[in-house]
């Protein structure tokens, strides 16, 4: 199976390139993760990050054929030869398929991603009804691989500004949450033309997700939120 | 200066239901606009220039035009915040926009009332 693959080592190349590989594939080799690790055996200098391998870690997200997937949930079967393989755009490269994070991962941290509540802690757990876990559905199962945000052009423009899908996502997650008592401050931090409302509903974000969640619908409910508290 | 990035303006809410309101206001007033055209036996000059001597039809076009210029001005506020990342660029071409969009407006004012 032909691949072309993203290859730059800042140390040796002064710029990057693509890389040609015809690698015979195995029947076992279902996902393109399987076809990535034969082709590192063959070279091993191409870098990559994996670790689960069944689409939960989200370590391997990267641009394949010109979407952003999880190489571990991409079957062979589907994609269109050679193979077009990229590392997420947006972000700088650090090695071939390896992105610097840091910048995601700072606007993740920045809508305080965990409970806050004065209340003091229960005897047992906090509880809520199976109506309030509801609304929780369909957000809390991000698993933070980047894909949404490195496939929004709102992000590539102002990545120290805007949120970006994933961090509206989980923003929304602890907003929905019954049991979190900083709603207001929450809304407080996001009204703001760059951190929220750079968001132009594009669905970019919907459309590469590769849990099917989305980020477009829980921006929305943000926007619903701030809306009834000011009009 | 502080490098440090800083966010939390406490607006973008209003900009962006404008941007939803005005567009409904467009899309109805173009309805209606196309609705009465259609209505006239024959559309020549006359026909238009009696269309627009009516009251309602200067407002309603007046509404329309100002939800434009409103319109526009969240739009290019947002291709402006998008593109130019030099602030004092970003404010200078910011507030030609306003100036530019303030002299359409009385323009359309000039054109719905004025002689002729």
């Amino acid at each position: 199976m032909k691949f072309s693959i993203y290859r730059y080592n800042p140390e040796t190349d002064a710029k990057p390139y693509m890389r040609d590989y015809d690698i015979a594939l195995e029947p076992t080799d279902r996902m393109l993760l399987d076809a990535l690790v034969r082709i590192k055996a063959h070279d091993d200098s191409l870098s990559l990050r994996r670790s689960c391998r069944e689409g939960i870690c989200g370590s391997d997200a990267m641009n394949i054929n010109g979407k952003n997937g999880l190489a571990c949930i991409t079957r062979i079967a589907d994609l269109k030869e050679p193979v077009t393989l990229r590392p997420l755009p947006g972000l700088p490269v650090i090695r071939d398929l390896i992105v610097d994070m840091t910048q995601f991962f700072k606007q993740y941290h920045s809508v305080k991603p965990y409970l806050v509540t004065d209340e003091r802690p229960p005897e047992k757990e906090r509880l809520q009804s199976p109506k309030e876990r509801d609304e929780l559905n369909g957000v809390y199962e991000c698993i933070l691989c980047a894909c949404c945000s490195t496939a929004c052009p709102s992000f590539w423009w102002n990545p120290d500004k805007f949120v970006g899908p994933a961090g509206l996502l989980q923003a929304y997650r602890f907003i929905a949450d019954t049991r979190d008592e900083a709603t207001s401050e929450r809304l407080d931090n996001l009204e703001d033309p760059y951190r929220l409302f750079r968001c132009h509903s594009i669905m970019n974000c919907v459309d590469v997700c590769p849990k099917g969640l989305n980020p477009t619908r829980a921006i929305g409910k943000i926007k619903d939120m701030m809306i009834k508290r000011s009009v | 200066m502080v490098k440090r990035i800083i966010v939390g303006a406490h607006y973008g809410l209003r900009g962006w239901l404008v941007q939803r309101i005005s567009a409904v206001v467009m899309a109805v007033y173009t309805i209606l606009l196309i609705a009465i055209l259609f209505s006239q036996p024959n559309l020549d000059y006359a026909t238009w220039a009696g269309v627009f001597e009516k009251q309602w039809i200067r407002l309603a076009t007046l509404l329309f035009l100002l939800s434009l210029l409103l319109h526009a001005w969240v739009g290019m506020r947002d291709i402006l915040m998008d593109y130019i990342n030099h602030t004092g660029a970003r404010l200078t071409l910011e507030i030609l926009t306003v100036l530019a969009l303030t002299l359409y407006a009385l323009w359309s004012l000039e054109i719905l009332w004025g002689a002729g």
